[in-house]
């Protein structure tokens, strides 16, 4: 579709409006907000992986000169987490600990010497308990349950069969199955966690300062841990460091720190160190995905039947809804006619998982795209083709009745085709070198909070000012995703001003609308949506002022580089200014409000867990990467990706290329290297040495195409752009490794170790086989 | 406690340090310096980068006592004396080569530190240079094209 929406601000390539804070250093994050009255927090954490809570006695550490306050698991007995439903964890350990470095007790003292003495002071006994590591280990008749309620670790269950499998896989030429295994990966985000927290006594309020990307629910949270009214609680996010979803739950620091707070009545810093950052993890669980694929000799899927099983960690977090998503986004890319689902979601002793970019979808895609690869090549046909056999028309419904609007994974596939040269170079490539090729996709917002209660899912309000300056108020996280940017853009291109007109003031409960929080990617659908609306309110009032001064039809009435001006006539113009005055007067200060509620067709089928998957719009990516392997060492090197993202418009193109630049090579790590390593249930990849982030110099050069498929319910026609693109990387490098060395890799990350495993192993198979 | 003097971005600075602070505390704790990042407190990360007496290194592997009479540039140094942002800030501003800015002011040091000495860098020149400095956001697919421009704009 052509794109006319184009305007002076929506569309252009816009630099961050808060980049110049990140380039001078002025940017405060979390852990800068430290001043001179501020007390050092620390936590004590559990020395083993599962065990009975004897005793937690801190009369010593509570003596030692300098320590305020000491805190355990008596002082606070609510429990929390993400999902109203499944809230099982303590901010600290109470009856058991139940992973390696669960927080067990905190201090409050004048320094950090002080407050690590005072953790050694603190004399704690546990009765071990048998610890379970893998999912196969945790679901043993007699192995040691996690939590009392949940027979057999299961934490959930998923059964779900949409269409008739058994009938597709009867009608296809060719069924294959496979079983693929894709280790833990964990956000790895640049800024270590902190949080400050500030409890005034006579008030009884207290405010904290956090690296959350979900502001609100870690004030709900903290009503509920705390025993706090919401009102005497100010929630502030700072500048962050990143997030990939390791922030989008309460974490226990920041509960913890608030009870340390209220405990000696003044502030408390908690920075954890990058060690403690990793162990809090949230990241993607470990997940073995077995997946059967029925293909027509056209290529047409009949039918997929999909099994996943997740070792989710201790504790509950997100994980039901990890889950649900693994198997609802078997849906959505392709018309996929009859599916059948079983995920299963596992207590482990290790640190619990969450969500991480891409939620629960990347290793089932992985799966699912490597394999009909395997299948295509079986049938002899390209990897491009056979994907384009089983493409969708939008507007469509899925078969588990996802709502898809907009569909550009057609031209998604034909740009990156093109532009790596697929046809003229593949199967002519020097020894070793090889191309794969992959499609994902991913959700703009999903259309269901987790706590619902039925209000709009995203508000932003707009003041004008004597000033004759636009203020927007956002409870939106800006983590370096650009949203910030976003609502400003949003602002300008909608009342016809400049970009410098307008400030964007974020995240402080104290000040801004509420805003669920940033992920799975709704900021910029949902937020921007209510952007526009609330600057149309605005525009409105403006343009009904200039109406009655130039004596015109407000209809008439437009906006254009700050100037106001019946349209078709060169003689009555206004600048912005006059107009501002103009409205004023009628009223004092304009406050305007737009909203943004997702419409209930997108909100998902009505079976059990539907609301999970369901979007008003998902974005569509495909990609094509470039390897040469080393087959002596295993190495894998990415010469190059071709990737092109369907963002359904580009509001900010600059942003956008960013963010599939960042998303893809974000796949790449888990793809190559990433994996988190525990050795007795203690975390021995926690740190940037161990857990292998690639570098710059392993990083391949990534070529960024957008298409727009110009959605009809997304602003300005845009759809999510951080998170679609992800997915594609690990099975386009599979699969180029395939095409490089004949080598169909089962596993990820695909380290040297493990290729060169798996490549002696296929020569010894051959030797066997000719041999007999 | 020991008494440090050092200059910083052009003023002599002093303090009283212990025998173990770290230049990274120094700059952050006392100086308030907090554009310089501390992300791993191993030397693993690059967002500490500091220049010490005209070389770039981690100032978290780094005792302030070392630094004791030497000359340290910060992030917070970096921009022209108008208060206008320095060449190599304006590039990544303008060509995006940050998200969330954490990994910036190590990454803005040390492309500063490899235009000193080598003006105009090929690819694989800021990638070698780089190497040590992990980002999280961008892939560093626009850090590297910030570098690229700021070569050219400086000549």
């Amino acid at each position: 579709m052509k794109n006319n929406l184009k305007g002076h601000a929506a569309g252009q390539p816009m630099p961050l409006v808060d980049g110049i804070e990140k380039v001078t250093g002025r940017a405060e994050f979390t852990a800068d907000l430290e001043t001179g009255d501020c007390l050092v927090g620390r936590i004590l954490r559990s020395p083993v992986s599962h065990g009975r809570i004897i005793r937690v006695d801190t009369s010593k550490a509570e003596a030692l000169d300098g320590v305020l306050a000491v805190v355990t698991g008596d002082d606070c007995a609510f429990t929390y987490g993400v999902i109203p439903i499944a809230m099982n964890e303590y901010p600290m350990a109470r009856d058991k600990v139940r992973y390696r470095g669960e927080a067990v007790a905190a201090v409050a003292a004048v320094d950090a010497k002080t407050a690590e003495r005072a953790l050694e002071l603190i004399e704690l006994e546990i009765e071990e308990l048998p610890a379970s590591y893998t999912p196969a280990k945790s679901r043993a008749d007699n192995a040691e349950l996690l939590h009392d309620d949940k027979p057999g670790n299961i934490e959930r269950e998923v059964h779900h069969k949409f269409g008739d499998p058994d009938a597709g896989f009867a009608a296809a030429d060719l069924v294959r199955e496979e079983t693929f295994t894709c280790a833990e990966v964990n956000h790895a985000q640049m800024e270590p966690h902190a949080a400050m927290a500030e409890y005034d006594p006579e008030r009884e309020h207290l405010t904290l300062h956090s690296v959350t990307q979900v502001p609100f629910y870690v004030h709900l949270t903290l009503a509920r841990c705390l025993e706090i009214d919401t009102s005497r609680i100010r929630v502030i996010k700072p500048f962050v460091g990143g997030g990939f979803g390791s922030r989008t739950e309460t974490l226990n620091f920041e509960i913890i720190v608030a009870l340390l707070a209220r405990k000696v009545g003044g502030k408390v810093m908690m920075r954890l160190s990058r060690e403690e950052t990793f162990i809090t993890h949230r990241g993607r669980p470990d997940t073995e995905v077995t997946i059967k694929i029925g293909l027509t000799s056209q290529g047409r899927i009949t039918a997929v039947d999909c099994q996943a099983v997740m070792s989710g960690g201790a504790y509950a977090g997100y994980g039901l809804v990890t889950i649900l998503y693994a198997g609802a986004l078997l849906h959505g890319l392709y018309d996929t006619p009859a599916v059948k689902y079983d995920g299963y979601r596992i207590y482990t002793n290790h640190p619990p998982c969450g969500a991480m970019r891409g939620h629960g979808t990347v290793d089932v895609r992985h799966s699912f795209e490597c394999l009909l690869d395997r299948m295509a090549r079986e049938l002899g046909l390209d990897p491009f083709a056979v994907r384009r056999a089983n493409t969708l028309t939008a507007p469509t419904r899925t078969a588990n009745d996802l709502l898809v609007n907009s569909y550009g994974l057609n031209e998604c596939m034909d740009k990156v085709e093109a532009a790596s040269g697929w046809h003229e170079r593949l199967g002519k490539m020097a020894p070793g070198r090889g191309l794969g090729m992959a499609c994902s996709h991913y959700v703009s917002g999903a259309a269901k909070p987790v706590h619902w209660t039925g209000e709009p899912h995203a508000v932003v309000s707009m003041k004008l000012d004597f000033d004759g300056g636009v203020t927007a108020f956002t409870g939106a996280s800006d983590i370096g995703q650009g949203s910030t940017t976003i609502v400003a853009m949003a602002a300008a291109e909608v009342l016809g001003i400049d970009m410098g007109r307008v400030r964007v003031v974020t995240n402080d409960s104290a000040v801004t609308p509420k805003d669920n929080g940033s992920y799975s990617s709704r900021v910029t659908f949902m937020v921007g949506n209510a952007a526009i609306e609330a600057a149309k309110e605005l525009r409105q009032k403006l343009v009904d002022a200039a109406a009655e001064k130039l004596d015109a039809n407000p209809d008439d009435i437009d906006c254009v580089g700050e100037t106001f001006f019946v349209q078709g006539s060169s003689q009555s113009e206004l600048p912005f200014q006059d107009v501002a005055i103009l409205a004023l007067a009628k009223e004092g200060t304009i406050n305007v409000k737009g909203t943004f509620t997702c419409p209930p067709e997108a909100q998902g089928g009505k079976h059990r867990g539907g609301a999970v998957g369901s979007t008003m719009g998902f974005s569509y990516a495909a990609q094509v990467v470039e390897v040469s392997v080393d087959i002596d060492t295993g190495l894998i090197t990415v010469e190059k990706v071709w990737v092109a993202l369907d963002c359904g418009f580009a509001i900010n193109p600059l942003a956008v290329e960013g963010q599939i630049e960042g998303s893809v090579w974000m796949g790449m790590g888990q793809a190559l290297s990433e994996e988190t390593h525990y050795i007795s249930g203690l975390s021995v990849h926690a740190n940037f040495l161990d857990y292998r982030v690639p570098t710059i110099v392993e990083s391949p050069d990534i070529e960024a195409h957008i298409v727009e498929s110009i959605d009809p319910l997304g602003p300005f026609g845009a759809k999510e752009a951080g998170e679609g693109a992800l997915s594609g990387f690990p099975p386009a490098l599979a699969n180029a490794v395939a095409n490089a060395i004949g080598l169909d890799p089962n596993f990820l990350p695909l380290t040297p170790g493990r290729i060169s495993d798996a490549l002696i192993k296929a020569r010894r198979a051959a030797r066997k086989k000719e041999a007999s | 406690m020991t008494s440090v003097s050092i200059t910083v971005n052009g003023k002599t600075v002093s303090g009283e340090v212990e025998g173990r602070t770290l230049l990274s505390q120094f700059l952050r704790d006392d100086l308030k310096l907090t554009g310089t990042h501390v992300g791993c407190d191993t030397g693993q990360c690059g967002a500490c980068t500091v220049h010490v007496d005209g070389k770039a290194v981690r100032s978290c592997n780094m005792l302030a006592l070392e630094a004791d009479g030497g000359e340290v540039s910060t992030i917070e140094g970096m921009a022209n004396e108008d208060g206008s942002l320095g060449v190599i800030q304006a590039a990544f501003q303008e060509h995006h080569g940050l998200q969330c800015g954490f990994c910036t002011p190590g990454m803005v040091m040390a492309a500063a530190d490899l235009l000193a000495a080598n003006s105009s860098p090929s690819e694989a020149d800021i990638r070698n240079h780089l190497e040590g400095n992990i980002c999280r956001c961008t892939g560093y697919h626009n850090i590297i094209k910030s570098i690229q421009a700021a070569a050219a704009q400086l000549g």
